[in-house]
Formats: structure tokens, sequence, C-alpha cells
């Protein structure tokens, strides 16, 4: 059976991406998002949060201080009415995988009053390879392989690692003994269980000139269409970009700390400079509730 | 019965305004800026320049990153691996024997180059 009113409300959200909810709520206070949807009865209770490229460390002219912009998130998430129990980071939580970044970045999202933060690392994370920094910080639930998955509410949540191995073409990958262990956790999983996967790079292929997708994510995604609900969500390009495929919601989030260029437009994929009034409409997260017991919902908010 | 993710996108649209970097971009390969010290790898716009660099066997080969987005210098191979390269960030690795070496930028692993290293 095809559920209708859940079609007519995707199609009704993306028709929203259009441009409509910023005219709205162009220069009005922050959770503008969150107050239509608390508006509106078929939001849902609220599940979790998805912060995504912290990049704490990185102090360049797009944004000398992401500390703050994480901060001002920090603070717009506590003024929730309804806050999340959970958060998923979806990685480049520092710029330069330092220990003092990871320091910063710990001692600020200790402040998010929302319950367990679970991470996958970005490759701003790893760059001085396996079992550094991140593992050592992050790595104690799954035995240092970075990827692991838990059940909360209902929804089983995977977290993938895209950013250890890479393909010839630039593209992330999760290579074979991630996707072997991802078929054997899915295995004799009800088809009803609703599926959040997460993981730093695009879990389909945006933009292959700047790497911007996972070369062998297909090999996962047939494991994961027989699911009745599945959403996946990744961060790296620093803006939203999503797609429905079939029972699978494709989604990247918004960084806090710098917006970076559409795909293809500039040199590479480096902080977008945008003036000052302009940033902190460019920053922000995505909250996801539950609809129906089993749909998800997600609202990006900004930071204006 | 099939249950569809209703997903509403109360999202900023990606705002459209005159980027400084794009109008400076340049997607050419250009060569070494002048000046460049001998054996050097200039990292700048994306790109390992020269993307192919070739040394006698005991050189001593300098990357150095002249973008604002760190880089890194990671053999494919694994023989070296440079930290995260910030702004004027340099790293440096002495060749001893010959050989062809890829390495890529781990951040941005659609960049890559090689060294390539001869007897002496």
């Amino acid at each position: 059976m095809i559920d209708n009113t859940s079609r007519r409300d995707t199609l009704k959200c993306l028709a929203l991406g259009t441009g409509t909810v910023f005219t709205l709520a162009g220069g009005i206070v922050t959770p503008i998002d969150l107050a239509l949807a608390a508006a509106n009865p078929g939001t849902g209770t609220p599940l979790f949060l998805q912060i995504s490229d912290t990049h704490i460390g990185f102090n360049k002219e797009a944004n000398p201080d992401v500390a703050g912009t994480l901060s001002k998130t920090i603070g717009l998430v506590n003024a929730m009415p309804e806050k999340p129990a959970m958060t998923l980071h979806t990685g480049d939580i520092t710029h330069l995988s330092k220990a003092s970044e990871f320091d910063l970045a710990a001692q600020l999202l200790s402040g998010l009053r929302t319950g367990d933060l679970h991470t996958v690392p970005g490759e701003h994370d790893v760059t001085d390879g396996p079992g550094a920094e991140y593992f050592a910080r992050f790595g104690a639930n799954s035995g240092n392989r970075g990827y692991y998955s838990f059940d909360y509410r209902g929804v089983h949540f995977i977290a993938l690692v895209n950013v250890m191995n890479f393909k010839p073409n630039g593209l992330g990958a999760l290579g074979d003994d991630q996707l072997s262990w991802l078929k054997d956790d899915l295995e004799g999983r009800s088809a009803s269980t609703p599926i959040v996967v997460f993981a730093h790079m695009p879990l389909w292929t945006i933009y292959e000139q700047w790497g911007w997708g996972t070369g062998d994510s297909e090999q996962a995604m047939s494991y994961l269409r027989r699911f009745g609900s599945v959403t996946v969500l990744n961060g790296h390009i620093h803006q939203i970009v999503q797609k429905v495929e079939g029972n699978i919601t494709f989604h990247t989030a918004r960084s806090t700390a710098y917006p970076q260029p559409q795909a293809g437009v500039g040199t590479g994929p480096g902080p977008l400079k945008v003036p000052g009034d302009v940033l902190a409409k460019m920053l922000g997260i995505t909250s996801v509730s539950v609809k129906s017991g089993r749909s998800l919902f997600l609202t990006d908010t900004t930071l204006s | 019965m099939l249950y569809k993710n209703a997903f509403c996108g109360a999202c900023a649209l990606f705002l459209l305004t005159t980027n400084a970097q794009a109008a400076s971009m340049n997607m050419q390969s250009m060569p070494a800026p002048a000046g460049t010290p001998p054996n050097t790898v200039i990292i700048k716009s994306f790109m390992f320049t020269p993307m192919s660099l070739t040394i006698p066997a005991g050189t001593t080969v300098t990357w150095h990153n002249m973008d604002g987005e760190p880089h890194t210098a990671v053999s494919i191979d694994g023989l070296f691996r440079s930290p995260a390269l910030d702004e004027n960030d340099t790293y440096s690795f002495k060749f001893d024997k010959p050989g062809t070496y890829k390495f890529l930028c781990s951040i941005h692993p659609q960049m890559r180059g090689t060294i390539v290293v001869t007897a002496r």
C-alpha cells in the first residue's frame, strides 16, 4: 500500500525547499523553523539531533570564531521547548585532528543538554591516521573500527566510516570489512524496523570531481533497500542536499562552522566567505522527529 | 505496509552570493610560482604542483600548502604521511630508494601526485 499522505508531505516539503520558508523567516530570530514545526501537529516527538562539521580549530576569514558559532548552536538546541534526547555528530569535529582541538570540541559539546552523543569521523579528524586522536577518544565502543550500531526507541542506528579508504577517483569508501559487517548487522532484522544510517561523506555521489560521494555505497544500499524506512544522514559538504529514492531518504546537514560552495563552483570545496549577516543563515543543524511511530521527519534550523 | 519518509525541508536555500574565492579561481594547471625552491611541491588551488616530480635518491622533498584549506601528503603505499598542513605549513620527507611513489591528500583524495626517485 502506498502511503499517499506521506508522499504529499514529501512533495510539499520539497517544494518548501525552494525558498518559501526563507522568505517567511527572513530577519526573524532563531528557531522560526522549529516554531513552524511545533505549529504543525504532524511534526511528532523529537528523537535526535544531527550536528556536523564543527571544524574546531578553523580560524580563517570565512569564520574566525567557529567555537562561537558552535556555542550559539548549542544554546539554540538547549532552548528548544522539547529537546531531542540524543545527538549524532556526523564528523569533522576538528579541523586539523589536533588534541587541543578535540579537547575544545569536547568541552563545548558537553554543554549540549541532549543526552548521549554518537560520532563518526570526518577526514579532518583522522589526518593522523588510524588508531590516533579520534580513535583514542571515540573508538572504544567499536573496537577502534569507528563503525557500530545501536538501537534507540525502536529505531536501528548504524554509524559508518567512509573517510579512511579512498577510491582511485577520490570518492570515499566503506571497504569490504565494513560492508561485510553491515550485511551481518542487518541480517534477520525486520523490514519494518526504521533505520538511520549516518556517516561523514555523502553515501551517494553528489559531485565526483570533488570526491563528494562514496565509491562502494551502492553495495551498502543494496542491503538497505528492503527496509520500509531508511534515513541516510551525512555532512562533509556544508550545505543541504537531499533526495528520496524509494524508501531511502538521503540528507546532508549544514556545518556549524562555515559554508562551502555549491558543487563545481570555484576551484575546490574550501571555505566559502560570505558577508557576516549571511553566514548565520548558512550554518545550522538538523533535528529529526518520529511521525506515526515509524516515519522520520527532518527539520533544518539555521543560526538566524 | 510501506511507510514513506516524510521529510520537510524547512531549509535555507543556498544563497548565491558573489564569492571572492570563485572570482579568483583558475581551473588550469599552473606551474610552480616563480621563486619556488627546488624539490618543492606547492599545494595551491586544490592541486599539487608539479603533479609529478623527478629527483635523485637521497633528495628531500618539501610540500608547502598555500591554500587556506588544510591538505595532507599521504603516500599510497604507506611510506610517508604528513600531518594536516594548514596554510603556509610545510612537510618534508627524504627519499632514499629509487622508485615511483604516488601520494594523495587524505582530506581531498581527488588531489593526487607522484614522486619519481631515480638512482643517484
